[in-house]
């Protein structure tokens, strides 16, 4: 009889999706949300294409259904304290660098806020168009803000973004002839990624353009009901 | 800056599948990243270094495989790599659409080091 000390090697397919525990994470707090029936609409977009301002217009255009926000930003509460002057019900979540929104992020945030059954929730992703289409967060939909001085190759630039969207909101729309918008370019874009997602265009300046949103928004939540 | 607390989720991953076969090592591991996953293989790199200190993965060989984003031709039927600021298809001009050719991101497989100890009796 011998004894041996044998060093095998040995290579072991794992084929494991890194994503999985966040997409766990983010069913899970899908499944809550459900529960009590609270839609819950994932706002990305880069910094300064009026993501806050967007959501402005659409909740002061949406008085009939009770709405809370939570905020993601890398620093400061400036968005939440711009919210609540205006009554409406919103949380902070500071990522302290972080460069989008995840999964546990928002299961630990939801643990802790006051939220009414039968809402909407809007999350709003960090500024920045390239991360936060990468992470589902427990949405039930991707709403991508973009803006008319930002140009209009982005969907050239960022076509994740744009592939992942259930709905586009271009922002800044009154600003399109000082710009040179090129909306042909913009739309021939956003078609070859995206034939699903209708595109809106508005203005959180003057207001326009909102109660289209709003109407879209309120299929959605119905279908998803 | 988003590639350490995914890094954190590889190390965890190729930890748990280690244990399973109850390796004492991790000797490789092999990555593949897609180039609309939005991760840089080389960050992961770096952090996978940090973050394996320590664990069975310690100084493992890492290896990353990049696979290029392509679209595909609704009209031809076959996938091309998109150029600059244009989803059209080389041969006929069709705007093609996204696949998911080019988003993976997975751990393939991992090389592990298992020392077995076994008793071999040779029959008397």
């Amino acid at each position: 009889m011998t004894q041996e000390q044998d060093k095998e090697i040995k290579k072991i397919a794992v084929m494991e999706d890194i994503y999985r525990e966040n997409d766990r994470l983010a069913a899970e707090t899908r499944d809550g949300l459900d529960r009590r029936n609270i839609f819950t609409v994932n706002i990305m977009g880069a910094p300064g294409a009026g993501k806050t301002s967007v959501l402005r217009g659409i909740i002061a255009s949406m008085s009939d259904t009770p709405v809370a926000v939570i905020e993601g930003d890398i620093e400061s509460d400036i968005d939440t304290k711009v919210l609540r002057e205006l009554g409406i019900n919103a949380f902070q979540i500071n990522t302290g660098g972080a460069c989008h929104l995840d999964a546990p992020m928002i299961q630990t945030r939801l643990a802790d806020v006051q939220l009414s059954d039968n809402s909407i929730l809007f999350i709003e992703n960090i500024g920045n168009l390239v991360c936060p289409a990468e992470f589902q967060i427990g949405e039930h939909i991707k709403l991508l803000i973009v803006d008319a001085t930002d140009g209009s190759d982005k969907p050239y630039k960022y076509p994740l973004a744009f592939e992942k969207a259930d709905g586009i909101v271009l922002n800044k729309c009154d600003l399109k002839p000082y710009v040179d918008f090129d909306s042909a370019f913009f739309y021939k874009g956003v078609q070859a990624l995206n034939r699903k997602a209708p595109v809106f265009e508005v203005s959180g300046k003057t207001g326009e353009g909102f109660p289209a949103v709003v109407a879209w928004l309120k299929e959605r939540r119905a279908c998803h009901k | 800056m988003h590639e350490y607390p995914i890094t954190q989720q590889i190390v965890k991953i190729v930890d748990e599948a280690a244990r399973k076969q109850h390796a004492s090592r991790v000797s490789k591991i092999t990555l593949v990243v897609g180039e609309l996953s939005g991760f840089v293989g080389d960050s992961i790199h770096l952090y996978f270094d940090i973050i394996s200190k320590g664990t069975v993965a310690e100084g493992a060989e890492f290896s990353i495989t990049y696979i290029k984003s392509k679209l595909l031709c609704e009209n031809c039927l076959e996938h091309f790599e998109r150029q600059m600021y244009s989803f059209a298809c080389p041969r006929c001009g069709t705007d093609g659409v996204p696949t998911d050719i080019g988003k993976e991101f997975y751990i393939q497989d991992i090389e592990v080091e298992i020392e077995s100890s076994q008793n071999n009796s040779d029959g008397e």
